[in-house]
């Protein structure tokens, strides 16, 4: 009897935390092909790459929880980068694409590509909250929309279309440069990740728009009835999110250190699927802050891993496919009605 | 009718010779209702008798055609829930409207969190919600996630935020459904510390006895009229029971003409392997028959008709079909061997609401259509869509409209015509007549009785007392899963069937 109730209850736990032990056996596996991947280096690299990853995954995370999504975050953060890179080459760089552009201060282009950013955004809130489109559908045209306008910003004179590289130094410094505390390095990106980790905990536990974001992902007809405004709170949900791509397009940018307009493409399924993994629902109302940052470092992990370990790119590719189907299967277990 | 103008004072809320009409249905006619301030007052009628309708007009959830809502004195009209809400008049829904996945307090002050600067004031919305519940002796962490609890905690969770928006009035939808006992007393005690604070109740039960406990007033409504208000005291449950009831059953059926004959199928010891659902339940049907299955609302009645089609799994029990024991897999086992089911919700599982007429004309019985060339035979299809509209006599313009377009009548036919076409020998019906008009109805229980004069059995779920005592043969009645006793439909009475609903509660 009570080794019958252990079984149960070992199959149960495997069951609920079954992505996390095929998580766990891929890192184990790829430790025991290649023990040096256990290195300050590689942590620090892979740091600075979930850097920028959970900055877009904080923003469609949000809008998950409101029970929505968002396809065109990768498109999104692919204007932004080619925007920002194109408002900061550095002066004496041959191929300017606005040769006589002064000097700018570096928040300028930044502001300038996270209002754009955030205005597609927006629109995206408007034609789902308004026009009742679903969300996958909206942000789908959404996509291919903005991917039509960074290719002819992208595609013109006078050097018409080739990557925007020659970044102002300052550009680049801002995300390539670090710090160092004895051999360990940490880059900036990680510190302004963890200030956008911080200040979105905040946003989601100790604001009013936190909990009603949660409220009309759980359950959109209590919170209309209670007075919440509903497609406001949507419309706000893509606004910050579209924020945040933009942030972090232009941080993606100075990372790489040049931009074309297929920066940033499929972005948003590694940001979905982090999510997803981090234990965020398609069903909305559920989901933390640690879930999503969780799940981008998994991810990151797992993909420098496989990449340490030289697996063939393409098999990488069936190796993420198949973490994403496996978490909403699982996801959805816990909801389906038994009859 | 004597000194109305001293009684006024008295009323905290009056509804006054409220209308509503439906498109061939006149759901309310001069309905009035009057509650005095502090007092609990009950609210009875069956199905279909208006309460909800009577609610919703008051809600705004419907715009009432005729008549006044005072409230305090004033005249109102509440556009939202909300609306009403902000005004002191709130509701406890049956089917609670609550976000699962958040705290209590969350629930609790969902719309109008308290603030200190930018930041939700934690410590203000925890103590807040501590007094309330202090206030109605509520026992619950507001920090504790309001989907881990029982239905009956919920429930108190919504009665502390009628309280906490200073509800003058609030309305309570069966609330007592799904508890038990001792919940249903520490309700009453909750009811009794919200009289002395002053606030009027709205209590919509069928449980005679719960009336009798905490009800100071009733009124009785009967197809969407006013019947009768009494102070609780002054009349007995045998009179309330009488006055919901009361009407004249000639001309709304078809004459009698089935026989029931020899035992088609039998059911033994049905219990479903995901409870809370039906338990241990027995019965025979027999060929010829129509059995009724009555009860209140969540006696599981549908649960029984889905076990049967194996649309819900059964841990125990066996079912006999034809003399030989059968266990079905999954639904299309069940109608190979000749059973089939019209579903309770039409839109939602019933038609397809895109497809012509055509297609939820045939697509039960697809396989039959399938040439040898594995394409489908246009012309029987066609065929047998003008057998489906003839024999049920649907009114649509073609084969081609989409069935959307038609009246919910209408699309009840097609559906039961669907399932005609698969040639059942056990025709299982879950509330077949709801939400259709009388001529409509008066069709479907012809066909009912044709297909029981053919020697075919039929199950019809029901929750109009008229109509099981129309046409059925026995009335089978489920009280909180269980079976409660199988009845025969002329010995029997409304009375008897409503004791019998009641039965497990």
């Amino acid at each position: 009897m009570s080794q019958k109730f252990n079984k149960k209850d070992i199959l149960n736990f495997m069951m609920n935390n079954a992505i996390y032990i095929v998580l766990f056996v891929l890192m184990a596996a790829i430790v025991i092909i290649e023990p040096r991947f256990i290195s300050l280096k590689n942590f620090s690299n892979i740091l600075a790459q979930a850097s920028t990853r959970v900055i877009f995954a904080l923003g469609v995370g949000t809008i998950i929880v409101a029970k929505g999504t968002d396809l065109s975050l990768g498109r999104q953060v692919g204007l932004a980068a080619v925007i920002s890179a194109s408002m900061l080459q550095a002066p004496g760089y041959a191929y300017r694409m606005y040769p006589d552009l002064p000097i700018l201060p570096l928040i300028v282009p930044i502001v300038i590509v996270m209002v754009i950013t955030g205005l597609f955004s927006l629109l995206n809130g408007f034609v789902i909250a308004k026009f009742k489109v679903d969300p996958f559908i909206a942000t789908l045209g959404m996509m291919v929309i903005v991917y039509g306008v960074n290719s002819i910003y992208y595609d013109r004179p006078p050097y018409g279309a080739q990557p925007i590289g020659g970044l102002d130094e300052r550009f680049a410094q801002l995300a390539q440069g670090y710090f160092q505390i004895g051999t360990f390095i940490i880059p900036f990106l990680v510190l302004y990740a963890i200030a956008v980790i911080a200040l979105m905990w905040v946003i989601w536990n100790k604001t009013k728009f936190g909990k009603n974001v949660f409220a009309i992902g759980g359950n959109a007809e209590a919170a209309a009835v209670s007075g919440v405004d509903v497609a406001k709170m949507i419309m706000l949900v893509y606004l910050l999110a579209g924020l945040l791509y933009g942030l972090g397009g232009a941080l993606e940018a100075a990372r790489i250190g040049t931009a074309t307009n297929n920066t940033g493409n499929g972005y948003e399924l590694d940001a979905i699927s982090a999510c997803i993994v981090g234990g965020l629902s398609f069903s909305g109302g559920i989901g933390s802050i640690a879930g999503i940052v969780t799940g981008v470092l998994i991810f990151q992990v797992i993909a420098y891993g496989l990449s340490f370990i030289s697996v063939n790119p393409y098999l990488q590719f069936i190796i993420k496919g198949l973490i994403i189907v496996i978490a909403v299967a699982i996801d959805n277990r816990k909801y389906i009605k038994r009859k | 009718m004597n000194s109305d103008a001293t009684q006024k004072e008295s009323f905290l809320l009056e509804m006054l010779n409220v209308s509503k009409e439906f498109p061939g249905v006149k759901a309310l006619d001069g309905v009035k209702l009057r509650v005095r301030k502090g007092s609990v007052h009950a609210l009875m009628g069956e199905n279909g008798a208006g309460k909800s309708t009577l609610m919703k007009c008051l809600f705004g959830i419907y715009h009432m055609d005729e008549g006044q809502i005072l409230f305090e004195g004033k005249q109102v009209n509440f556009i939202s829930s909300r609306h009403a809400l902000d005004n002191g008049v709130s509701m406890v829904h049956q089917e609670l409207n609550q976000v699962r996945t958040t705290r209590i307090m969350d629930n609790i002050w969902l719309g109008r969190f308290p603030t200190k600067g930018l930041f939700v004031d934690e410590e203000k919305m925890y103590q807040d919600t501590i007094k309330i519940f202090k206030e109605l002796d509520i026992n619950l962490d507001p920090r504790q996630k309001i989907g881990a609890l029982p239905v009956s905690e919920s429930q108190m969770v919504e009665i502390a935020k009628a309280v906490s928006y200073n509800s003058k009035i609030i309305v309570m939808d069966e609330p007592t459904s799904s508890l038990t006992e001792n919940e249903v007393n520490h309700l009453f005690k909750i009811i009794t510390a919200l009289k002395n604070r002053g606030v009027s109740v709205i209590y919509i039960s069928h449980k005679m006895v719960e009336i009798e406990q905490i009800c100071d007033e009733v009124t009785i409504m009967r197809d969407g009229k006013w019947i009768n208000t009494k102070m609780v005291k002054d009349i007995t449950t045998d009179e309330i029971i009488n006055l919901m009831v009361g009407r004249d059953l000639t001309h709304r059926f078809p004459p009698k003409t089935n026989k029931p004959g020899e035992v088609i199928l039998k059911i033994e010891n049905f219990t479903a392997t995901y409870q809370p659902s039906i338990k241990d339940v027995s019965f025979e049907l027999r060929k010829g028959e129509i059995l009724g299955v009555a009860g209140l609302v969540g006696a599981k009645r549908t649960d029984l008709v889905e076990a049967i089609f194996a649309e819900r799994q059964v841990s125990e029990g066996c079912m006999t079909l034809h003399g030989k024991k059968v266990a079905f897999k999954n639904p299309k086992e069940a109608i190979k061997h000749g059973l089939a089911l019209v579903t309770e919700e039409r839109r939602v599982t019933g038609i397809f609401p895109n497809q012509n007429i055509s297609f939820n004309s045939v697509i039960a019985n697809i396989d039959k259509y399938v040439k040898k060339t594995q394409m489908l035979n246009d012309g029987q299809i066609e065929q047998d869509t003008a057998w489906v509209i003839d024999s049920m006599s649907v009114k649509t313009p073609s084969h081609k409209t989409r069935i959307l377009s038609l009246s919910g009548g209408n699309q009840q036919k097609v559906i039961i015509g669907r399932w005609l076409l698969t040639e059942p020998e056990v025709l299982l019906m879950d509330e077949p007549t709801r939400g259709i008009d009388v001529g409509a109805k008066f069709d479907i229980y012809k066909l009912m009785i044709d297909l029981a004069s053919k020697n075919k059995a039929v199950i019809m779920v029901s929750s109009e007392m008229p109509e099981l005592l129309g046409i059925t043969d026995r009335i089978l009645v489920m009280s909180n899963g269980r079976l409660a006793g199988i009845v025969e439909t002329d010995k029997t009475t409304q009375e008897e069937i409503l004791r019998l609903s009641a039965k497990y509660l």
